[in-house]
């Protein structure tokens, strides 16, 4: 299948969202592809009421003239040149077959995704993402009555207790890595953003029955045996406890589910497959959100942790700077002053405490798709070298999960990113382009290889 | 062949089968909601850990799982369909 567009958004969340509608004017072909079955993104995942605010951004998306291609996800770059460029993609309906998608014009909107520390038992069932965890509500698990322990750091953990009280879990604890005085800025921060002031503040009331904890953090998640019922198995473990540690002083909490979320990280394959320019682990793009790539803008998380605002405001900016309305674009981008000291804010109230770096046990695994262990990364010189001697990061997820993890572990960067991006079937890769290459095919497509 | 239900009865759930187990979820759920509602784990790592979804966006692919036949489905990204054939913890090895 080939489809052609004039704008072609990769991402479907309040950045991608919002560039793909700033972009749909004019008669201007725009498309937009995101791996999951439907759009909003992580933040505004449905399965739970939504603000209105946010309702009315999805319905605008619903009704807008744009192709969404939901469900299907970039594995590949055929060609990237001043007059466009051609992405590979597949679908996660089993049976469908590839797509070529061409565009003029590429606005990356590819979000984040948490950052997971290893600790002893982090790999049990039923320890997960804070962010994972209230997905996984969303899409209909029951948490109703259940025992949460939420750590990490962030106002992600704040965010994700609110909900799951909401819907009836009994959270015991929110456990902050960072100090009072590390995250009490970020308090002043939000003087300058009474939207999010008042979002804070509602989040605390649902969860006021909650203990709030800074400086504490999970030392281990412990597992219980049990028979599986189903067809009698043997044993096999699940989460029964989280012990704690705040300071000096050590406990047991009984618990259901650990969400733990240490901050976020960007998604920037796609962007380092593409040659775009990276500084810090982060796109870098100039006021109308272009990046360094001829014909490729990137909006939202990949170009800083900024939040919601910050990433609507900058799909905006890319999406009328793509569709050829410069004015638009930097009289919107004067306004991304103030969401940068919010961003920058965020970033240091987040900053990791070191001793985080000793949780992980010599037997803990780091990388769970391939289950290299702790013991056997610390001999290793950088990532690479793990790689090549012990698979660290060559599974499934391709060191999407471990990468995080190594950086803050070992100050490992992420090597070269190649394709595919995403575990894909032969025939996905093998399919042959639909459309004869043209002139600017001469261009090597990965400047940085 | 046994059925689980939840306490509070579900207003038009999904029948689906996860290892041959019958499980009814809610409209909208994903299948990784169905493997838990089934009590099952969706695979066994490489040294023989039982997995269970970590990130719920795609990402880690803790979450994969066979469906309707197909291996290495991303539970977490797949919405329940009716009569849905869910294995789990049964990878193909590879070489």
């Amino acid at each position: 299948m080939t489809q052609t567009f004039d704008i072609l958004v990769i991402g479907a969340g309040p950045a991608g969202v919002a560039a793909a509608l700033a972009a749909a004017t004019s008669g201007l072909r725009v498309g937009v592809v995101d791996d999951n079955p439907s759009p909003g993104g992580q933040i505004w995942r449905g399965g739970a009421p939504l603000p209105a605010a946010t309702r009315r951004w999805m319905e605008r998306f619903q009704s807008a003239s744009i192709t969404r291609l939901m469900g299907w996800q970039v594995i590949d770059c055929l060609r990237l040149g001043p007059d466009g460029g051609v992405l590979r993609a597949e679908c996660n309906t089993p049976g469908a077959e590839a797509a070529d998608l061409h565009f003029r014009h590429l606005i990356l909107a590819t979000g984040a995704r948490e950052r997971f520390l290893p600790f002893p038992g982090w790999t049990l069932p039923n320890v997960m993402g804070a962010g994972g965890l209230d997905a996984m509500v969303r899409g209909g698990l029951p948490i109703q009555a259940k025992r949460v322990v939420i750590a990490g750091t962030g106002p992600l953990l704040l965010a994700v207790a609110a909900h799951l009280t909401s819907r009836g879990a009994q959270v015991i604890a929110i456990c902050e890595q960072a100090s009072l005085a590390q995250i009490a800025p970020l308090g002043f921060a939000l003087l300058r953003q009474p939207s999010k002031l008042r979002q804070g503040i509602g989040y605390r009331w649902t969860t006021r029955k909650t203990t709030y904890l800074t400086r504490c953090w999970p030392l281990a998640a412990l597992a219980e045996s049990s028979a599986d019922e189903s067809d009698g198995q043997n044993s096999q473990s699940r989460l029964r406890a989280v012990r704690l540690q705040r300071e000096g002083r050590q406990w047991t909490v009984d618990c259901d589910y650990l969400a733990c979320g240490f901050h976020l990280i960007p998604n920037t394959e796609l962007a380092a497959l593409l040659g775009c320019q990276m500084q810090n682990g982060f796109v870098v793009t100039d006021q109308q959100m272009q990046t360094a790539t001829p014909g490729v803008w990137c909006a939202g998380e990949p170009t800083g942790i900024g939040g919601v605002e910050s990433s609507l405001l900058e799909g905006q900016i890319a999406g009328l700077s793509a569709a050829g309305k410069t004015e638009a674009a930097l009289a919107l981008s004067k306004r991304r002053a103030g969401m940068q000291v919010f961003a920058q804010a965020l970033e240091r109230a987040c900053r990791l405490d070191p001793r985080l770096r000793n949780l992980a046990s010599a037997q803990t695994i780091v990388c769970r798709c391939e289950d290299v262990r702790m013991a056997a990364l610390r001999r290793r010189s950088d990532g690479r070298d793990a790689k090549l001697h012990t698979r660290c990061g060559m599974g499934p997820c391709q060191g999407r999960i471990c990468g995080g993890a190594t950086e803050f572990l070992f100050g490992w960067r992420a090597g070269l990113v190649r394709p595919p991006l995403y575990p894909a079937l032969v025939s996905s890769l093998m399919e042959e382009q639909a459309i004869a290459p043209s002139s600017a095919d001469t261009e090597h497509p990965f400047p940085n290889l | 062949m046994t059925e689980r239900t939840n306490n509070t009865p579900l207003i038009n759930p999904i029948v689906l089968t996860v290892n041959g187990v019958t499980v009814q979820v809610p409209p909208g759920a994903t299948v990784a909601t169905a493997v838990y509602m089934a009590g099952a784990h969706t695979r066994l790592s490489v040294s023989g850990e039982p997995r269970a979804p970590l990130c719920g966006m795609g990402i880690c692919l803790e979450c994969r799982v066979s469906i309707n036949g197909v291996p290495y489905q991303k539970s977490c990204q797949t919405l329940c369909t009716p009569g849905m054939q869910i294995i789990t913890c049964g990878e193909p090895s590879l070489p």
